[in-house]
């Protein structure tokens, strides 16, 4: 069992507990005029202005993993895992196209999830329930991988207890993040995340500029780290390489292509979205998101810093995920390592409860009272919302702990590609009614059966099956992102039954929304709703 | 930003009245604005090399980073674009609703 770093630690919990206070009061922070509303609870009243937004999707988008594994994919492969880079800049110029519309029309008719919408603009209560399945599914591993973002930095903090503890032991501190968590995420809804990411990106900018100027110092400069990264991919059998192989080149474009679109089709960036207060608090945060972009490019420098530190040399089983962590903890002087622990562990705590909150949101609106319970008040769906909130977190929990790590990797994986198989109906749908919703439901199933299958054929050294996100695209012959590949089957599925289905002339379902609807801004629908919108709420 | 002389003049004719055309020059070019960073950073072979490096990083990373800001500036041009786009739409509207 490896030494506590006990002044890392002391100021771990002291910050944690920091956001833990801020968690409870945040129920009271721009407290609403009807608590009872699942636009309260779980969009944060619609509120939130620029820099709130802003400080709110950063917290969410760039989650502990992420700053876990970035890092790790570059330490390990070099060139091929910078490609977190080039997807953050595509996302925001590609989202900028389509995010407003989904605001507006979700302002004018009260949607909450991406499922609502689809469920208002084709009137098909399949389709919307696939779209809110695929979200929830594509949720949960998302969130268990927040909780090996914490294990990773509890581990080098020697309070995980390592490799042959106890299991009571070694997740003792775990339970206890996550049992906090659950009870500010119940109380106080998506203000509680909203309020603790001030913390955790600030925490966060001062940690990776820190890192960036200190760190090289102590190795010698940019040129001494390049070089030994250099040195260690210029062996035989390294696995990575400085730049990439020519037949790597359309993996790298077609996975930043494919994460890009996918980013803002998960449910927890359209919570965030949603609860922005205008139409071009919007447009705004997609100019001024690339700042966190900078940052993710910067941590993912530090990989390389790992490599010239010496992190895990010679270690042949030496766990790449425990790179930066480790790094972080040679390099700083104790209690600075405290704090930049104090931010990745933060930093899993924000995404984790935005996305227990729109998968509990997915559930309530899209199963419960679609299906279950169509009389559900606003009053019982927030209920049942939070309760659903809980289960969430203790179904990731349960996941962590019963299953195999890797289980949790492979799966966020796939939910990268799942996800990405309702583009094609929401983003199709934002500017057109053309698609039939039979064929888009068609096209989700192909993309969903084609990608899933094609990830379970290809093995890795560390796992039999779903190793990778790679694979020849038919017709093609390059190796490109599944999920990408998937897509464009998921598209051409949906556009050639479209044909058909208007050919035979098959029923559609009514369309509640209006043109008008796409562009309403804030303030301005109620002069404009001449025909009172259906089914608002 | 990269000038398409064709893309600064109205693609559809001004329809009479005070309706605003689907295409207008300000959103053409803040399509162009989007475009311009999706398109140079999936054309990986343009900056798949380690020569020249500068402060030591190879090319490859100092210009991927180098199109962080890059993309940012873009994408404030495309939102200033539309912004005003949008306030001519409206007052058209509002000019239209008024007759």
């Amino acid at each position: 069992m490896k030494d506590v770093n006990v002044p890392a630690l002391v100021v771990f919990v002291l910050f944690f507990a920091l956001v833990t206070v801020m968690g409870f009061l945040a129920s009271r922070w721009r407290r609403a005029d009807d608590a009872a509303h699942l636009d309260e609870w779980g969009l944060g009243g619609r509120s939130f202005g620029t820099w709130v937004t802003w400080f709110l999707l950063g917290g969410d988008l760039y989650t502990a993993y992420t700053f876990v594994a970035v890092p790790a994919a570059v330490y390990a492969t070099g060139a091929a895992g910078f490609f977190a880079v080039p997807y953050t800049i595509v996302a925001y110029p590609l989202v900028f196209l389509f995010l407003p519309r989904l605001w507006s029309v979700s302002r004018v008719h009260g949607y909450v999830t991406p499922a609502d919408f689809v469920r208002g603009r084709y009137g098909s209560r399949p389709l919307s329930l696939v779209v809110a399945l695929t979200g929830i599914l594509a949720t949960m591993p998302y969130i268990a991988l927040q909780l090996v973002g914490i294990q990773a930095v509890l581990d080098v903090l020697g309070v995980g207890g390592g490799e042959h503890a106890n299991w009571f032991v070694k997740d003792l501190p775990l339970f206890i993040a996550f049992g906090v968590l659950a009870a500010y995420t119940y109380s106080s809804g998506l203000r509680a995340p909203a309020l603790i990411a001030f913390v955790k990106d600030a925490l966060i900018y001062i940690v990776i500029i820190v890192a960036v100027i200190y760190i090289p110092i102590r190795l010698g400069g940019y040129g001494h780290i390049f070089d030994a990264a250099a040195h260690k991919f210029s062996a035989p059998k390294s696995g990575g390489s400085m730049t990439l192989p020519d037949n790597k080149q359309w993996t790298y474009a077609t996975l930043a292509l494919g994460s890009a679109m996918a980013l803002f089709m998960y449910p927890h960036s359209v919570t965030g979205v949603l609860a922005s207060k205008s139409r071009n608090t919007v447009r705004r945060n997609m100019a001024i998101m690339p700042a966190y972009s900078l940052m993710l490019g910067l941590l993912a420098l530090l990989g390389f810093m790992a490599i010239a530190a010496g992190v895990g040399q010679g270690d042949k089983k030496f766990n790449a995920q425990l790179s930066v962590p480790q790094l972080f903890a040679d390099m700083f002087p104790d209690w600075f390592t405290g704090v930049a622990f104090a931010a990745i562990g933060i930093g899993a705590l924000v995404p984790a409860a935005i996305m227990s909150i729109a998968a509990a949101n997915l559930f309530t609106r899209n199963v419960y009272k679609e299906w279950l319970k169509p009389t559900a008040s606003p009053a019982d769906e927030t209920r049942i919302a939070k309760l659903v909130s809980l289960l969430v977190k203790v179904g990731a929990l349960v996941f962590v702990l019963g299953m195999d790590k890797q289980a949790a990797i492979n799966l966020q994986l796939l939910g990268g590609l799942w996800i990405l198989q309702t583009f094609v109906a929401i983003v199709g749908g934002l500017f057109t009614r053309w698609f039939h919703h039979w064929a888009l439901f068609a096209g989700w199933a192909a993309g969903m059966a084609y990608g899933t299958w094609t990830a379970y054929g290809i093995a890795s050294p560390a796992t039999k099956h779903f190793g990778g996100n790679a694979a020849a695209i038919p017709g093609i012959g390059e190796i490109g992102y599944i999920g990408l590949t998937a897509f464009a089957l998921n598209l051409l599925v949906a556009v050639a039954l479209t044909l058909v289905l208007r050919a035979v002339k098959a029923p559609e379902g009514p369309d509640e929304t209006r043109p008008a609807d796409y562009s309403a801004e804030a303030g301005d629908e109620e002069p404009e709703n001449a025909p009172e919108p259906v089914a608002a709420h | 930003m990269p000038s398409d002389p064709d893309a600064t003049e109205p693609v559809m004719p001004e329809p009479p009245g005070d309706r605003v055309p689907a295409v207008t020059p300000e959103r053409v070019l803040a399509g162009l604005a989007l475009l311009v960073p999706i398109v140079a950073l999936l054309w990986v072979s343009s900056y798949d090399k380690t020569d020249p490096p500068a402060g030591g990083v190879p090319f490859f990373y100092w210009y991927q980073l180098l199109w962080v800001p890059v993309s940012a500036v873009f994408t404030v041009a495309a939102y200033l674009l539309i912004n005003r786009d949008e306030k001519a739409r409206t007052a058209a509207r509002k000019a239209g609703g008024a007759r």
